[in-house]
């Protein structure tokens, strides 16, 4: 058990409006007993830094069904800068396989596709928000 | 582990009091679950509340809460004041998890480094979700906010706690509501400072706002000159007359809010110490064993602890 429910973003960055993906995954998490902070489309990286610090969010998850998910090294790079490096960042929706490689290597956590699982995804978000509140303790002890 | 511990808040304190966001989001988690942390940077930073003023905004559900305080953050924006924001939402009763929805309705200001909202939920959490809505706003408070503003969820008790935490309390009604409205009948009556119905760019607004008018009619006590405003988040009537009715309210009312609100801290900090004795008691017992306790054991346990209180408040 956490000392408090895990802290979520739910997102989407871009000109991309496909919202269903994101909507059902805010409420798997929520019926997970997570706190899910839900925005709408079309956010910029600025505001979703902005955002994940003032709701101090575990785990940033953005949903990507046409090419916005290219944006995520840019996000992580923001989400440094800002000091923000503990949270960690998840992606889904349409991520071309060839594409997914890169994704990991700039730093994202995970990725999930069409036909991923509420157990998959809610499974998954808990694990990186205990691994997001270690990094960041260890950040504040510095 | 402790003095460890302990450092950390302080340095916490620290970088929230030199006006570090971060520091800011942060410290509200640390509040928000009232563990020993929380105590430890509530005393970091003791003195350094007392300056903000604290808004409540209650009314039922869809009234359009959230819209509203959309608005008026602009009017205060316009004339350069910060605003911070505390938005509850409800939790659900099944899972105890949230969509907190509240701050998409002021996505506006989601770029203006004058603006810092907060998503609650409502956590079941020991001592209410009062307790810890008036510690978030204190963060805000030592964090330099000083204007505060608080959306709750209109339903249930949250709408007279408020009264405990905010220096003035905005009680918004809408039409169309039917039966959310026979609901926070009582409430209205009890705790509004101010009554305003919203969504008066629709026909039926007036018959609301001329119901509201005949509750308050019969309403008893110091509370009861007070008009109904008519708003319209929506199309932006009566919003800069509604800020200039809080901000003249809040100005009126100044002194006796800094009083008023040393009596309340004064009741919290007592709270907040039996609280810090029922988790010493819990400190030696398992969770499981904790919930098993009896009531009556339960009730020794409380006992002890407040007789334990009397004698530290007298050292
Ligand atoms: C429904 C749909 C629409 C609806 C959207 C309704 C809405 N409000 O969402 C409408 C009709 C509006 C639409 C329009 C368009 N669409 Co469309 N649409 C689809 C379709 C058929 C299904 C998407 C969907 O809702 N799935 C159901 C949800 C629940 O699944 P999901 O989003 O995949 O989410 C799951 C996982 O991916 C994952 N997940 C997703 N997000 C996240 C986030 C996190 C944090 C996590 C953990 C997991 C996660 O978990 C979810 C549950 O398993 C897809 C095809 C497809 N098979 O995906 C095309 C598709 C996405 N659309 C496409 C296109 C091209 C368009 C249009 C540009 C068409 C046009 N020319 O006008 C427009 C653009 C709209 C816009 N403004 O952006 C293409 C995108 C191609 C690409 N990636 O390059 C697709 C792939 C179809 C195709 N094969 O060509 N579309
Ligand atoms: N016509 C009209 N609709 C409005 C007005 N203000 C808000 N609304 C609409 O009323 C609905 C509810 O608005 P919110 O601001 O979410 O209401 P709320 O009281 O915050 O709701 P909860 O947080 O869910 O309790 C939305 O669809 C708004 O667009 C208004 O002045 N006029
Ligand atoms: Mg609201």
């Amino acid at each position: 058990m956490m000392a408090y429910p895990e802290r979520v973003l739910v997102t989407k960055i871009g000109f991309d409006g496909h919202d269903r993906g994101s909507r059902v995954v805010a409420a798997y998490l929520r019926d997970a007993g997570m706190e899910v902070i839900y925005t709408p489309p079309w956010q910029e990286i600025e505001t979703v830094v902005k955002l994940a610090m003032q709701e101090d969010v575990d785990v940033v998850g953005v949903s990507s069904l046409a090419t916005d998910h290219l944006i995520m090294p840019d996000l992580i790079a923001a989400l440094r800068d800002a000091e923000m490096r503990h949270v960690r960042l998840i992606v889904g929706g349409i991520i071309p396989q060839n594409e997914q490689p890169e994704l990991m290597d700039a730093g994202v956590s995970a990725i999930f596709g069409p036909g991923a699982t509420s157990e998959e995804i809610v499974e998954t978000v808990r694990k990186l928000a205990v691994e997001a509140r270690a990094a960041r303790e260890t950040a504040e002890v510095v | 582990m402790s003095s460890n511990k302990k450092t950390r808040m302080e340095a916490l304190a620290e970088r929230l009091r030199a006006g570090d966001s971060r520091a800011l989001g942060r410290a509200l988690t640390v509040v928000e679950s009232g563990d020993d942390d929380a105590l430890a940077l509530t005393e970091a930073l003791a003195g350094a509340f007392g300056e903000a003023h604290i808004v409540g905004f209650t009314g039922p559900p869809g009234a359009g809460k959230s819209t509203l305080l959309d608005a008026l953050i602009h009017e205060w924006r316009k004339e350069g004041r910060p605003v911070a924001v505390l938005a509850v939402d409800p939790v659900s009763p099944v899972s105890g998890g949230a969509v907190l929805g509240d701050r998409t309705r002021m996505g506006a200001h989601s770029l203006d480094d004058g603006v810092f909202i907060r998503s609650v939920s409502a956590r079941g959490h020991l001592g209410g979700l009062c307790e810890a809505a008036h510690d978030m706003a204190d963060m805000m408070d030592a964090a330099g906010w000083p204007l505060i503003l608080i959306e709750t969820v209109g339903a249930g008790q949250s709408e007279t706690e408020i009264t405990q935490v905010a220096d003035l309390s905005v009680v918004i009604s809408a039409p169309g509501l039917g039966d959310e409205l026979q609901a926070i009948k009582a409430g209205i009556l009890e705790i509004g400072d101010l009554l305003v119905v919203n969504k008066v760019d629709r026909d039926d607004a007036d018959e609301t706002a001329k119901h509201l008018e005949a509750m308050l009619a019969l309403r008893s006590g110091a509370k009861r000159d007070i008009s109904v405003l008519r708003v319209s988040a929506a199309t932006g009537r009566g919003v800069t007359e509604l800020k200039d009715e809080i901000d003249q309210l809040l100005e009126a009312t100044g002194a006796t809010v800094g009083a008023d609100r040393k009596r309340k801290r004064e009741a919290r900090k007592r709270r907040l110490a039996v609280l810090r004795f029922a988790s010493r008691i819990s400190a030696g017992i398992s969770e499981e064993d904790f919930r098993a306790m009896r009531p009556e054991e339960l009730d020794r346990a409380i006992e002890r602890s407040l007789a334990l209180l009397s004698t530290e408040v007298e050292d």
